[in-house]
C-alpha cells in the first residue's frame, strides 16, 4: 500500500492504495464519487474525464498513486453550492444528453476546452471533444451546449 | 480490467530510475505518461512487477536550447510540445504534429519520450523525429549513449532502449529557414494515422535545396522516403514537380493490411499525402 494525499473537489483526501489502483476506481469505490463513469477498457471513450490541476485527464488512464499531491476536480465538484456550472446548465438547456452516461466526461472536457479557448468555433468544439464518445445524441446538441455555455460565461465575465 | 500487482517507484532523478530498473531485473517497466502503458496493463497484455515512474524527473521535464538544436526531455508532455515557445519557433513541425496526436486529455499526460519509446508504427511523433534526424539520449547502468533516429527505431514497438535503460531526452535539430508540414490521414476523430507524412523543405529562389520526408505506418517503424527527397532536391518548388517526386513515396516501404486499410491503399495514400505535405511545407 502507498499513502496518497489528494485534493478532490476542494477537500483533502488521504488514502492508502495499491499502486495498481486506477484513479477512477479510487474516486468511485474508495471515495464514493460515482459521478465519474467508466465506459471502456481502452481509454477511448472519455466518460471518466476529470481535471487534474485544471487540465482534462482520463482517470481510467492514470494511477491513483500518480495523483498524490495533485488537485482533482470531478463532475461532482463543478457546481458552486446549489448553483450549477454554466456548462452543466447549458447541457440541460440544449438537451446535450440522452442516457447521460457520457455526460460527466463531456462536461469536464468542455470545461477544459473553454478554459483554454473561451470563444471556440464549432470546429474547435468538435476537435476539442474528440476524446469523448457519445452513443446517443449525435453530438449536435452537445456542440450547441458548449457554444451556449461559452456565450453565457463570456457575458458573465464582461 | 484491473492491472496485475506491481511495486511503484517514483524516480527523483535519472540515476534513481536506472538504479531501480537494475534492482528490479527483467520485469520492470518505465512509466512516462502512461497513456499507452496503462491500457496495456489493463488489458493484461503485459504484467511487469515493478513500475518506475519518470514523469517527475526534473531533468527529463526541461527543454534546453543548444544553439543548433533543442534538447527536449523525454517526459515533456505532448501538450507541452504543442505549446512550448522554443519548439513552436524552431521546430514547428514537431509542435504541429503533436497537436494531431490522440485527443486533448491524452496529450495532457502522454510524453514525447514515451511516444518514441513505445514506437507504435502508427505513432506520429516518431516519424517527425525520423524526418529531422533527431538523436536519442539513453541512460543505463554503463552510463549514457546517444543513438540516431535511423538506429533508434528497430521494429514494431521495439527501439534501441534496453529493458535496463531510460530514454532521457531527444535532441531535435532546428529547422531555421525550412518550411514543414505533417499530414495525417485518419477516418474518425481521435484516431491513429492510417498513413502520415512528415515533410520539411528548404526553398531558395524557387528551387528546393533541401528535403526531408518520413512516413508513418508504412512499415514496422518510420520510413524515410529517400527517393522522394532526392527527386525533390534541385527541382523547382512547383506543384507539378512535387507531385512527380511524390510518385516514388511508397518505394521500398512495407505497409500492412488491416481493418483500416489494405497495403495497396496505404501505398496510394503515401503518394497522395506526400505530395500534399511537401506542397504545404513549400508554402504552395
Ligand atoms: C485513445 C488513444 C489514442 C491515441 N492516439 C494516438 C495518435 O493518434 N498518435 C500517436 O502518436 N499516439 C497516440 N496515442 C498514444 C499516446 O500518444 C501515448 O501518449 C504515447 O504512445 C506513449 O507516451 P506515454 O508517455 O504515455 O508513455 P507510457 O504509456 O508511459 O509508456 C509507453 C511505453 O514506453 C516506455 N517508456 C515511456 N517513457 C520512457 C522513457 N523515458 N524511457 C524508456 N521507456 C519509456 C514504457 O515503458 C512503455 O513501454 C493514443 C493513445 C490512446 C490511449
Ligand atoms: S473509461 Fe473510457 S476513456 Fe476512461
Ligand atoms: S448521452 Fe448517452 S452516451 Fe452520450
Amino acid at each position: 500500500m502507498t499513502h496518497i494525499d489528494v485534493t478532490v473537489d476542494g477537500i483533502t483526501r488521504h488514502g492508502d492504495v495499491e499502486p495498481r489502483r486506477l484513479l477512477v476506481h479510487w474516486l468511485r469505490e474508495d471515495l464514493g464519487l460515482v459521478g465519474t463513469t467508466v465506459g471502456c477498457d481502452t481509454s477511448n471513450c472519455g466518460a471518466c474525464t476529470v481535471l487534474v490541476d485544471g487540465r482534462s485527464v482520463k482517470s481510467c488512464n492514470m494511477l491513483a498513486v500518480q495523483a498524490d499531491g495533485h488537485e482533482i476536480t470531478t463532475i461532482q465538484g463543478l457546481a458552486d453550492g446549489d448553483e450549477w456550472h454554466p456548462v452543466q446548465k447549458a447541457f440541460k438547456e440544449c438537451h446535450g444528453l440522452q442516457c447521460g452516461y457520457c455526460t460527466p466526461g463531456m462536461v469536464m472536457a468542455s470545461v477544459d476546452l473553454l478554459s483554454e479557448n473561451p470563444d471556440p468555433t464549432e470546429e474547435e468544439i468538435r476537435n476539442g471533444l474528440e476524446g469523448n464518445l457519445c452513443r446517443c445524441t449525435g453530438y449536435h446538441n452537445i456542440v450547441k451546449a458548449v457554444a451556449t455555455a461559452a456565450a453565457e460565461m463570456k457575458g458573465a465575465s464582461a | 480490467m484491473i492491472p496485475s500487482t506491481f511495486d511503484y517507484v517514483k524516480a527523483g532523478s535519472v540515476d534513481e530510475a536506472v538504479a531501480a530498473l537494475a534492482e528490479a531485473g527483467d520485469d520492470a517497466k518505465v512509466l512516462g505518461g502512461g497513456q499507452s502503458l496503462l491500457p496495456v496493463l489493463r488489458l493484461r497484455l503485459n504484467a511487469p512487477t515493478v513500475i518506475v515512474d519518470v514523469s517527475g524527473v526534473d531533468e527529463m521535464r526541461t527543454v534546453a536550447d543548444e544553439g543548433g538544436s533543442l534538447l527536449i526531455g523525454a517526459a515533456v508532455t505532448t501538450y507541452e510540445v504543442m505549446h512550448h515557445d522554443a519548439i513552436k519557433a524552431s521546430v514547428p513541425l514537431l509542435a504541429q504534429a503533436a497537436g494531431l496526436v490522440a485527443d486533448p486529455a491524452i496529450r495532457h499526460r502522454g510524453t514525447f519520450g514515451g511516444s518514441c519509446a513505445h514506437a507504435d508504427p502508427a505513432g506520429d511523433l516518431p516519424t517527425v523525429a525520423r524526418a529531422l534526424d533527431a538523436e536519442f539520449v539513453i541512460a543505463g547502468p554503463g552510463g549514457r549513449r546517444t543513438v540516431g533516429a535511423s538506429g533508434f527505431f528497430v521494429d514494431y514497438f521495439t527501439t534501441a532502449v534496453q529493458p535496463d535503460e531510460v530514454l532521457v531526452a531527444v535532441r531535435v535539430p532546428k529547422l531555421d529557414g525550412w518550411g514543414a508540414h505533417y499530414e495525417k490521414f485518419h477516418r474518425t476523430a481521435q484516431a491513429w494515422a492510417i498513413v502520415g507524412v512528415a515533410a520539411a523543405v528548404k526553398v531558395e529562389g524557387g528551387t528546393i535545396t533541401g528535403a526531408r520526408v518520413a512516413l508513418t505506418n508504412m512499415g514496422p517503424s518510420p520510413v524515410r522516403a529517400s527517393s522522394v527527397e532526392s527527386a525533390l532536391v534541385g527541382g523547382p518548388a512547383t506543384q507539378e514537380a512535387i507531385s512527380a517526386a511524390a510518385q516514388s513515396a511508397a518505394d521500398g516501404t512495407s505497409p500492412t493490411s488491416d481493418t483500416h486499410a489494405q497495403a495497396d491503399f496505404r501505398e496510394h495514400l503515401a503518394r497522395v499525402l506526400t505530395a500534399r505535405a511537401v506542397a504545404k511545407a513549400a508554402g504552395i
